[in-house]
């Protein structure tokens, strides 16, 4: 005889143990399981208020692909500025976005590829993003005003990436030059290993300001990069550097190309150019633009 | 071949692609919190599965009968459930035997027979096998996985269970009632199966004794992975590579007694690189490691979070192939794959950050926290019933 | 005289006069006598008898003139009785004598390695990028513990650094640290010349491998490079004495070779020169005798004796044991692991020799993919695997071979033929008659010192270097970035008309499963 018949239970372990019973708790029919969260597919629209050019959409609950929907609509019935209230989550905000002077202002956690391929608009999120951020983008300006994820900038092609805070690995991943194209990512904080890895062109500059203490960037920095810069700010040991590059103080050129980038980054951040230029910089750049011309035997 | 035959779902409509996504939060204190907690972070990753596998563990969820091993028996038909009772029964005094709760979910369908059983070991068969209470349960374990056809242990320890299956997260969640369990530990995953087909026993967590592993990405080292344990007697029969890492897990910290930090550094090690330029005890200290447990080393990309007995520990691997995300506020540690899946359940910790490769993040519930929680549930249950099972039970 | 021989030539030597600037370059660059000077035409005369086919001459002839070709004749053809044996029989009616050859197994039993796939990662795992991202090499030979004790270090240790809070309390056991798994194998001087060790000595020190000395002794010329030389204690103890014993970095006791298993060796006293007889420690002139068994090894306690008699008289480095594949190696293996070995090392059949009876070397032994995977999975299954490394050697040819040993359960691998043939060798197989005329398998003078040690270390490090990134190519295609997860993973391999029972002993599922 098992415990149960001896002590008369009923299957429902309800008598033992206080967990799992009573009936159903969610759904219209009592089957269907609940929506929980704006992360699950739903067709449920954000509330929008419109203020002459300036439009809010209140996220909360919508699921990426309703906001998304809705961001474009605004856009095509003449936004020129929308603010997404209490995102959480949604992702590929801003990508495939091809406006010009459209700017997007994203309150809360965006999801994953925010501003992917995107082309022309301003991208602004006050708070962290996640990973993906401005995958393969062509122009325009993402401005993250927190910490950002892994692979930030991959294979980007133009515009520029601000991040107040740090990234995470592999950011500026393959980002390339060509033509009038050159795209520039200036992180504030600090950035993790594989920076600017196979870098074929453009602009990486990490600031490393805050209080945190780790190394400003990881390592296996640069490493297979074959064209482009990258400026940090304070110093790089050796072994933090991929086989591929080298490090040197920056000469006059770079000295007022680094101004200048500071310059317009100070401004959108707000912070003082003065305090950032007081340290040095070190820049890193490829020595050859045929890394492994010399691996293969024909 | 399992018979267990892989229960594919219709898809309704077309689904994004992701990756697996997976949580954990942790009360350090010892408090206990609803699993619905753990529901609300996986539906907000629902994209990152695709409704082929789902799965929660909870830890403390058992206060009344947190000494006796809790089995979560995954059965395809009666005649595995008959098979395995009556191997139970030979090798265990059975202190409660009862279907698990749960109630019907849209889009839960050919949901496997689920029982659980609350365990004791016989002294006598402890002191006829010369094996450890642990040992033993991790043999019987072994042997229902890989040789009772149709029957699969979905979780094995104490005060803890397992909860998975074929569906979103949520489904799941909801269809295992969840939300009705209390635990100061939860872990969570939503599956995007790829290797093997979406079976119930293929969802995660995965789970042996007190441990259980919710894994993103996959084991590139698996074969070696798999050839190690079976060194020491661990069956690999689930034709899933997230196995092994419990099992790796089991091996470092219970029978090696390896502390989790070092545990987590030789299944992600730092690079050569970085142990040369180390002091000279601590290279000593990370070479050895290298040489003894290189066939644990976990390559190729993963996120994981264990769930242990007491605290759990989320780690990437060691080159940061896969996404993880902390924080925590006050007593409570959360990981998730995503940053927005800890905001849905905690909208301002007060600190989140990224771990960094191969750098585990590590909650500890406190043995007092623990024992408050014990006692205040039990109060709440009613003394008198329970000291009438441990009567029938013959414990004392 | 009726005839000399029966036996016709292997190949023509075939000179093109028009080509031929009548310079005698090739008279002076055969070491095999193949050609003479006609004085009165002015232009050189082939023996084509005496030719091995080893290329110096076309390779240094400065017109080009000179092609080798093997010298077909027809035979009326058998199935059975080929011309191959019909040559043989008629040297041995000749000469009474044991056929003698060089090198490794040439016949074409089954080459397994041919036979097996290697897997790479699509879409579910990443593939790694290996020019750019972290591929790491480095392995260690030795016996490890099954496992470490931590514990929480003392505060304020300063040795431990400001991060660690644990200590190791566990010692290992000494260890030989590679930075790419590949190492040389056993070539003694005397069967090779000196400047082949010391292209194999520079080029060991440089990739941060080991080069093995064979059973001739170390000498004196090597000793700067001996932290990564691996000194070889076989049957006839040839220049072993304490300071030889504690030069080398690790001690290999060599029971057996994969060309000629159970068969000891016999270096003919024209090669016991001045040199090598200082560094053999035997008079000159005297021939080099290596019994068959090592005569107090009769069995596996001996073994063990041994192995601890060697351990003390070197402060325990590690002691390897060279073994050939035979039928029985599993259990061999098992023993020798057993018995106290930190190394493993098989030797498959396809090993090469200076010399070896051509019956041993032809049919004796086994494939070296077969001896890797059942004595990995013995140890295995004994839960003894992590006491010794295993070394693959005796038919490793390519990265490729490499990389399915390590999958197989293989340690590290070691080359000796490989390494020659990039030090000049055009596998001949005449390495047993002294006539070297690359200067490798030869101590005549004038031969070995067409061999630069410098120059020969290049192309040794130019090989191992292509190799390791070849094998880094490999995981990172297979998405793994450190060796060790690699080895032992028959997971990543499939076979391809294997038949089943030789897909059972090797662990290997069939291409499609």
């Amino acid at each position: 005889m098992n415990a149960r018949e001896h002590l008369n239970l009923s299957p429902d372990s309800a008598a033992v143990r206080r967990v799992p019973t009573g009936p159903a708790r969610r759904g219209p029919s009592g089957i269907e399981p609940a929506r929980l969260t704006a992360g699950q597919p739903g067709t449920a629209r954000g509330e929008v208020h419109r203020q002459q050019g300036r439009v809010v959409i209140d996220a909360r609950g919508v699921y990426y692909k309703t906001l998304n929907e809705q961001i474009r609509e605004e856009i095509e019935q003449g936004a020129r500025e929308i603010v997404l209230e209490n995102v959480i989550g949604q992702r590929y905000i801003g990508t495939g976005l091809a406006y010009r002077g459209v700017t997007v202002i994203v309150n809360g956690v965006p999801g994953n590829d925010l501003a992917a391929f995107m082309n022309g608009p301003t991208l602004i999120v006050n708070d962290n993003a996640q990973d993906g951020v401005a995958n393969t983008m062509n122009s325009g300006l993402v401005i993250i005003n927190g910490d950002a994820g892994d692979v930030l900038g991959y294979g980007m092609r133009g515009g520029s990436v601000y991040v107040r805070g740090s990234v995470g690995y592999r950011v500026g991943i393959h980002m390339k030059a060509f033509g009038d194209s050159r795209p520039l990512i200036v992180i504030g904080g600090h950035a993790r290993d594989f920076l600017g890895e196979y870098m074929a062109g453009g602009e990486v500059m990490v600031l490393g300001l805050g209080p945190n203490d780790d190394p400003i960037v990881g390592s296996y920095i640069g490493t297979g990069m074959h064209a482009g810069v990258m400026y940090i700010r304070g110093t790089v040991a050796p072994h933090q550097l991929g086989k591929e590059v080298r490090h040197q103080e920056p000469g006059p050129e770079d000295q007022a190309r680094i101004r200048e980038i500071i310059h317009d980054y100070c401004q959108v951040m707000n912070i003082s150019e003065a305090e950032v230029l007081a340290r040095p910089f070190v820049k890193i750049y490829p020595y050859t633009s045929r890394p492994y011309g010399r691996l293969y035997a024909y | 071949m399992r018979s267990v035959r892989p229960a594919y779902r219709e898809e309704s409509e077309p689904r994004i692609l992701g990756g697996c996504g997976l949580m954990g939060v942790c009360d350090q204190s010892g408090k206990r919190m609803s699993g619905e907690l753990a529901v609300r972070a996986m539906a907000s990753m629902h994209d990152r599965g695709n409704g082929l596998g789902g799965g929660f563990a909870g830890y403390g969820i058992y206060p009344e009968l947190p000494d006796f091993f809790c089995f979560h028996l995954l059965y395809n038909d009666e005649v595995a459930k008959d098979d395995t009772e009556f191997y139970l029964k030979k090798h265990f005094k059975v202190v409660i035997e009862e279907p698990i709760p749960t109630k019907p979910v849209r889009g839960i369908e050919n949901e496997p027979i689920l029982w659980r059983y609350f365990l004791d070991i016989p002294e006598e068969r402890l002191v006829e096998t010369q094996l450890s209470a642990e040992d033993y349960v991790v043999h019987t374990v072994m042997d229902i996985n890989t040789y009772l056809d149709g029957a699969f242990v979905a979780s094995s320890g104490k005060n803890m269970g397992a909860f998975k299956g074929v569906g979103f997260p949520e489904e799941i969640g909801e269809f295992f009632r969840i939300d009705e369990y209390k635990g100061w530990t939860w872990t969570g995953h939503g599956r995007f199966p790829t290797n093997t087909p979406g079976w119930w026993g293929g969802a995660h967590p995965f789970a042996l004794l007190d441990y259980s592993i919710v894994h993103n990405g996959e084991i590139s080292s698996y074969g070696i992975n798999r050839r190690y344990l079976e060194m020491f007697g661990y069956k690999c029969s689930l034709q899933t590579d997230t196995e092994v890492v419990t099992y790796l897990f089991d091996l470092m910290l219970r029978r090696h007694g390896l502390p989790v930090e070092i545990a987590c550094k030789a299944l992600a090690s730092p690079f050569w690189k970085d142990i040369d330029l180390m002091p000279k005890e601590q290279r000593r200290l990370y070479t050895a490691l290298r040489l003894v447990y290189g066939s644990a080393l976990l390559n190729g990309p993963f996120a994981i979070v264990l769930g242990m007995a007491d605290g759990m520990v989320a780690l990437n691997d060691r080159i940061k192939l896969r996404p993880l995300v902390a924080a925590r506020h006050g007593d409570v540690v959360y990981v998730a794959s995503e940053e927005s899946a800890i905001r849905e359940i905690c909208p301002h910790p007060e600190e989140s950050w990224m771990p960094q490769a191969g750098e585990p993040v590590i909650a500890r519930v406190s043995e007092k926290g623990r024992r408050k929680a014990l006692t205040q549930a039990k109060q709440s249950a009613g003394q008198r019933r329970i000291a009438q099972i441990h009567t029938t039970a013959g414990v004392t | 005289m009726a005839y000399t021989t029966f036996l016709p030539p292997e190949f023509r030597v075939v000179i093109d006069k028009e080509a031929c600037l009548q310079c005698g370059r090739c008279v002076q660059q055969c070491g095999w006598n193949v050609y003479t000077w006609d004085e009165t035409e002015q232009r050189p005369r082939p023996d084509h008898s005496k030719c091995s086919a080893c290329h110096r001459c076309v390779t240094f002839c400065p017109g080009g003139a000179i092609t080798v070709k093997r010298n077909d004749l027809t035979f009326k053809g058998s199935d059975s009785m080929s011309p191959e044996l019909v040559k043989a029989i008629w040297k041995q009616a000749e000469t009474g004598g044991v056929l003698l050859t060089g090198m490794g197994n040439d016949k074409p039993y089954l080459r397994i390695f041919d036979h097996l796939l290697l897997d790479a990662c699509q879409v579910t795992n990443p593939s790694i990028d290996p020019l750019r991202e972290p591929m790491e090499m480095r392995t260690f030979l030795g016996r490890k513990p099954d496992y470490l004790e931590v514990v929480p270090a003392a505060a304020g240790s300063r040795a431990a650094g400001p991060k660690s809070k644990y200590r190791l309390v566990t010692e290992l056991d000494r260890q030989l640290q590679l930075e790419t798994p590949i190492m040389f194998g056993g070539m003694s001087y005397g069967s090779v010349s000196l400047n082949v060790h010391r292209a194999l000595a520079m080029a060991a020190v440089e990739l941060g491998t080991f080069m093995n000395t064979g059973e001739g002794g170390l000498h004196a010329d090597l000793e700067p490079y001996q932290d990564h030389i691996i000194v070889q204690c076989a049957s006839g103890r040839f220049g072993v004495d304490t300071s030889y014993l504690q030069a080398g970095a690790a001690v290999e006791i060599k029971i057996g070779q994969g060309a000629k298993p159970g068969i000891g060796g016999h270096l003919p006293g024209e090669k016991i020169d001045y040199q090598v007889s200082i560094t053999r420690m035997i008079p000159q002139g005297t021939d080099a005798l290596s019994p068959a068994p090592h005569h107090d090894i009769y069995s596996i306690e001996d073994l063990r004796q041994l192995i601890y008699a060697l351990k003390e008289a070197t402060g325990y480095k590690p002691i390897s044991v060279k073994i050939a594949a035979v039928h029985n190696v599993a259990a061999i293996a098992s023993g020798v692991v057993r018995a106290g070995a930190d190394i493993i090392y098989l030797d498959g059949f396809r090993g090469g020799t200076g010399a070896s009876p051509t019956i041993i070397r032809d049919h004796v032994g086994l494939p070296i993919e077969i001896a890797v995977a059942t004595v990995d999975q013995r140890l295995r299954d004994e839960g003894i695997r992590n006491r010794a490394s295993i070394v693959a050697a005796g038919g490793i040819r390519s990265s490729a071979d490499v990389v399915k040993a390590i999958a197989l359960g293989a340690d590290a691998c070691a080359i000796g033929t490989a390494a020659l043939v990039a030090l000049g060798c055009h596998v001949c197989q005449k390495c047993h008659t002294g006539c070297c005329s690359w200067g490798i398998c030869t101590q005549r003078p004038e031969l070995t010192r067409r061999l630069d040690p410098e120059w020969g270390a290049a192309q040794l490090i130019n090989l191992v270097h292509a190799w390791t990134h070849e094998i880094a190519e490999v995981l990172g295609a297979l998405g793994v970035n450190a060796i060790e997860s690699l080895r032992g993973s028959r997971e990543r391999l499939r076979g391809l008309g294997l038949d089943q029972t030789v897909l059972d002993i090797l662990g290997v599922k069939a291409a499609g499963l």
